[in-house]
């Protein structure tokens, strides 16, 4: 796998989309210190264009990378090489690529402007490890979209359709719910709902960890309120984390029943 | 040796193997002939386990291939379309395959065998299909695998590159490597093999030595004899 990773590596290195993206996260979080002047806020504003951006950046990258090494697959799979290392090395190779890219873009105008000094390291790493895993999530279903769908144009679209489901039309759904069963008590399912959304558990998560209630939404404060700080962060990091390992078994399991 | 039991496949519901028996002695050299769509590249595909079967076994060397992929090391395989990461160089290519397989590999003599040098440093994208199967050759043929599987190695050769491939088979041949060769190209068969199999419909039709067929062949070529025979029925 390790190999494999290398290769999948190299091959995005040379690639100008992953330093277009990387540029991308320099230009707008160095607008967003530089010209806004607080951390904090810059976190915040921050939070909100990555929530969107990210997982549709991901979604579309990983669509576009697996169609594009079909060829490289089908080379490999004839070779001794596991089924599975060929697969989860592609998928780690380019959500390494991508985070990383992410990590540099973010860090390098933070660490500029002051970070350590600021105070809110520990916000910005929450900021991070939300960008990261959101990275992995949807990369992860993105692949797997596209391990299913032969049709490039099927996939393709069921990939943005997934990313528009979980970015837009699950938000208007939930909260068209919550109006409509507005006399039940119905905080539990609310909690259900949010687990199954990968980019509110994002969100509650920073909400959490910077402690804002204003801007922490229905969900965020009921997470508040049911689980306290500590225990609503373990939780959401938990889910995301089962929101990376699904989609990647999911991955090893078909990779290993599919003809080529 | 390859050994196949009872091997069922279908795609959807299209039946492509209904229950080939098939086994292939060390040494041999065996050529897989059949109509379009009779199941050739599919039972190809299933002993390099690219295509999971439904039902049935594959002995490679006495080790099943199911859930396994050590075994692919005693194998070069030889694809019927080659296709290649289109980004990548000639030069990088090979290393790369090198790099993934751990036996020796040597493919200086091959390279210029097909006159290749020039290519090296030329990305997959820009060859011509006769090229991209030599490329495809080199990379079949640069390992001493003990088996060697080719599905239409001569697809897009040009008459000379056929020549140096049919010689390069021979060789290999001479080292007492077991090779499976599907085509639609007799004068191949008829060079190259001592046995025919013929698949139809998804189960092995006939199997006959070249040499059982000999008389027959020098009167009306090795297509009128297969014709012979799958008009008797």
């Amino acid at each position: 796998m390790i190999k494999i990773l290398k290769y999948s590596i190299y091959d995005l290195g040379r690639s100008h989309w992953t330093f277009i993206y990387f540029g991308f996260y320099l230009l707008i979080a160095g607008t967003l210190l530089f010209l806004g002047g607080d951390v904090l806020k810059a976190i915040i504003s921050l939070m909100n264009i990555i929530l969107i951006l990210i997982p549709l950046i991901s979604t579309i990258f990983g669509i576009m990378y697996f169609y594009n090494s079909r060829d490289f697959i089908e080379l490999l799979v004839a070779q001794p090489v596991k089924r599975s290392s060929i697969f989860l090395g592609q998928y780690l190779g380019l959500s390494l690529a991508l985070s990383v890219s992410f990590l540099l873009g973010m860090g390098i105008p933070f660490l500029f402007y002051g970070l350590k000094d600021s105070g809110q390291f520990m916000n910005f790493l929450s900021l991070i490890l939300t960008g990261s895993f959101l990275t992995f999530i949807f990369t992860a279903v993105a692949f797997l979209i596209g391990l299913f769908n032969e049709n490039k144009i099927k996939g393709f679209g069921l990939a943005i359709l997934f990313w528009l489901f979980m970015a837009v039309i699950y938000d208007g759904l939930f909260l068209l719910s919550l109006l409509m069963l507005e006399a039940y008590p119905i905080e539990k399912l609310a909690l259900g709902m949010t687990v199954f959304n990968p980019i509110d558990l994002s969100r509650i998560f920073i909400m959490l960890k910077l402690d804002i209630s204003a801007l922490m939404g229905y969900t965020g404060a009921i997470f508040q309120d049911f689980f306290g700080t500590a225990t609503g962060l373990t939780i959401t990091i938990l889910a995301l984390g089962l929101w990376v390992f699904i989609p990647v078994y999911g991955l090893k399991l078909k990779g290993n029943a599919k003809d080529f | 040796m390859i050994q196949i039991n009872n091997l069922h496949k279908s795609f959807g519901k299209l039946d492509v193997l209904r229950g080939l028996e098939l086994t292939i002695d060390s040494g041999k050299t065996v050529a897989i002939l059949g109509p379009n769509g009779s199941g050739k590249t599919t039972m190809i595909k299933s002993i390099l386990g690219l295509v999971i079967p439904q039902k049935g076994e594959i002995l490679v060397n006495g080790n099943s291939v199911k859930n396994n992929w050590t075994y692919r090391e005693e194998i070069s395989y030889l694809p019927q379309i080659a296709r290649f990461p289109e980004n990548l160089k000639v030069k990088e290519l090979i290393k790369m395959v090198q790099d993934l397989r751990k036996t020796l590999s040597d493919p200086e003599p091959l390279i210029s065998l097909f006159g290749l040098e020039k290519f090296l440093d030329k990305s997959l994208r820009t060859l011509s299909g006769g090229t991209r199967q030599k490329v495809n050759v080199v990379l079949a043929f640069m390992f001493d695998s003990p088996i060697i599987i080719m599905d239409e190695p001569t697809v897009g050769l040009d008459p000379i590159a056929m020549i140096k491939l049919k010689k390069l088979i021979k060789e290999e041949q001479a080292k007492g490597k077991t090779i499976l060769i599907t085509t639609h190209i007799m004068s191949v068969v008829e060079e190259l093999v001592e046995e025919i199999i013929y698949i139809l419909e998804g189960k092995i039709y006939f199997r006959k030595s070249l040499a059982e067929l000999n008389g027959t062949v020098k009167k009306i070529g090795l297509e009128g004899v297969i014709a012979e025979i799958l008009e008797e029925v």
